[in-house]
């Protein structure tokens, strides 16, 4: 059934659609320029401008940041960290939160509030870094993945979700001798793809993205993830040429390797991120539906 | 023998698999999280890296009244409840605002794409996203800026100018977190009772009048649960994005209070003194919530819990 829209509607129609034209505009447009700019030769990219498309295109920056050893072994760290961090979170979380979902399960409520504490409540900055450091995971991968792997609003995320199954899916299976262990890994899991993957997509992000811990933790400029890399180079504005992280050509300025590395640096994310949107705002859904 | 021994072991023990399962989980808070809450005494402290956290001598309060008296301390938490009130006053409407616009949006496709594009830079991290800013914002190459000087004016120091960084502090924020903030908002948009927009129409009432006084106050639930959930974190002002974005010449409004504890930290390794700075700011944090989270109860039923 057509609705029929009154003059003001059009009106407030035309605006609001110009409006989120232009708010697309603002989210798209930062990230366009900074492609542009790590394309431009030295002269363009320092230039006043709309930086929309390159006179010429200049990959100079590109062939430097490649040639750098370092982008290699940030790149492999920031995967291992993201793969390990994504596995090792998603098996705690799903075995958790499918433990707590069993309503008879004795002390069900003290261990949720255990786990629910953490949420409002931490240590502080020292006291994690020292603890950190006392374990000996100083400039370890681990100090990277162990930490964030149990994480409570994740493990009630998942123990929400698998209460909604209901007990008889397990009963027959149990009751014939099968272990809890094999009924949760041959039944239930495999009808909890979706928040294993809401999971797993937002440990993987929150892995790629993150720079802190590496900066507390990581000396070893070998071990250095992505992130830490670009903070690194970020700082390098005041520091001379000579003693940078990137081999500066005098074909290239500082801006453009910055940019180049930033590239680089979301393109993963930027590639996967139309397709797993949806699985991220899922999440938020299934989350939010509690209150 | 069968007795209520044996009954109780027999009990625990059909559910041994479910607490070996909680077993990587617990172990891990109990490591990661708990342990450090317990060296959150070294607040009390005279921390010292050779004697460690339980040789370390006792100092009772001192640490704390060294914070109190010091010039920083009052800076920072002044910047930091400005920072935050700010970023709230602006960044809490904003998300219900595109949500309320977006819903209006017919055409399916567009929609998508434009909350789509929103939710961007939610998925950057703050180094990455400084680093554009700052490209966007730069006074000799900047788009902003060229804009600027193209109707006549002087370029800005966006990010290190003391009259400017707030401004822009929050301005980042909001572009950075409306798009994301939005979801949660369309979701309870999503389930408003269309019959009453029916009934509105019938009255008469255009499109505005509609969203003022059906999608608005069905809103209210939403948004105070989500207020309260943000009121714990009103210390918090944003560290990823202000530590990227700051710089010495701005700490007089910039720093703020997990700033400032990381510089004393880390930069200066004084240890007792960051982790009394934490714990002050953990405390207050919790009763905040606490107390928001009961008079918000005292007033309707939408409470955390």
């Amino acid at each position: 059934m057509k609705i029929r829209r009154e003059k003001s509607g059009r009106v407030f129609d035309f605006f609001n659609y110009g409006m989120m034209i232009v708010l697309s505009v603002s989210f798209l447009y930062p990230f366009w320029n900074l492609l542009i700019i790590s394309m431009s030769s030295p002269g363009e990219a320092n230039s006043f401008g709309f930086h929309l498309f390159p006179e010429e295109f200049n990959f100079r920056a590109y062939a430097q940041v490649f040639r750098t050893e370092l982008i290699y072994s940030s790149f492999y760290n920031t995967f291992i960290r993201t793969i390990l961090g994504c596995l090792i979170t998603v098996a705690i979380t799903i075995f958790a939160g499918y433990a707590l979902a069993k309503r008879r399960l004795p002390f069900r409520n003290i261990i949720t509030l255990f786990m629910l504490i953490t949420i409002f409540f931490s240590g502080g900055l020292i006291p994690v870094y020292l603890n950190i450091r006392n374990l000996g995971l100083i400039d370890s991968v681990w100090a990277l993945v162990l930490p964030g792997a149990a994480n409570a609003w994740y493990i009630i995320l998942a123990r929400n979700f698998l209460m909604t199954f209901p007990e008889e899916l397990e009963e027959s299976a149990l009751m014939d001798g099968a272990s809890p262990f094999k009924v949760a890994i041959k039944i239930i899991f495999p009808l909890s793809m979706p928040i294993i993957a809401v999971i797993g997509l937002w440990a993987s992000v929150y892995h790629w993205n993150a720079w802190f811990d590496a900066l507390i933790y990581i000396r070893d400029k070998q071990k250095y993830v992505l992130q830490l890399l670009v903070y690194q180079i970020m700082l390098q504005e005041s520091i001379s040429r000579d003693t940078s992280l990137v081999i500066m050509h005098r074909d290239t300025t500082p801006q453009s390797i910055k940019a180049t590395t930033i590239i680089i640096t979301i393109a993963p994310i930027l590639l996967v991120y139309p397709f797993a949107q949806k699985y991220f705002v899922k999440g938020i859904m299934v989350g939010s539906v509690k209150g | 023998m069968y007795n209520s021994a044996t009954r109780k072991l027999h009990f625990y023990k059909r559910f041994s698999s479910y607490y070996l399962m909680l077993l990587p989980a617990v172990a891990g808070f109990i490591i990661f999280d708990y342990i450090p809450m317990y060296g959150v005494i070294i607040a009390f402290k005279k921390y010292s890296i050779t004697k460690g956290i339980f040789e370390s001598p006792w100092n009772g309060m001192e640490n704390f009244n060294e914070l109190f008296n010091s010039f920083f301390f009052w800076r920072v938490l002044k910047n930091t409840i400005i920072i935050s009130g700010l970023k709230t006053l602006f960044g809490f409407p904003a998300p219900i605002l595109l949500a309320i616009l977006l819903n209006e949006l017919r055409h399916l496709l567009f929609k998508k794409v434009v909350q789509t594009i929103s939710y961007l830079p939610y998925f950057m991290s703050w180094v990455v996203l400084a680093g554009i800013i700052k490209e966007i914002l730069s006074p000799t190459r900047g788009i902003v800026n060229y804009m600027i000087t193209l109707f006549g004016g002087e370029p800005i120091y966006f990010l290190v100018s003391v009259k400017y960084f707030v401004f822009t502090l929050i301005s980042t924020h909001v572009w950075q977190s409306i798009g994301w903030g939005s979801i949660i908002f369309l979701a309870a948009i999503a389930g408003i009772n269309q019959e009453q927009y029916e009934a509105a129409r019938i009255d008469g009432a255009n499109r505005i009048k509609q969203m003022w006084h059906i999608t608005l106050p069905s809103l209210i639930p939403t948004i105070t649960i989500v207020f309260i959930l943000q009121l714990g974190y009103i210390l918090s002002a944003g560290f990823d994005q202000i530590f990227n974005l700051y710089n010495p010449g701005v700490y007089a409004v910039a720093d703020v209070i997990d700033t400032y504890a990381y510089r004393v930290g880390f930069e200066e390794s004084k240890y007792s003194f960051s982790a009394a700075v934490g714990l002050f700011k953990n405390l207050v944090g919790l009763i905040l919530v606490l107390s928001a989270n009961y008079i918000v109860k005292k007033f309707n039923e939408y409470g955390l819990w």
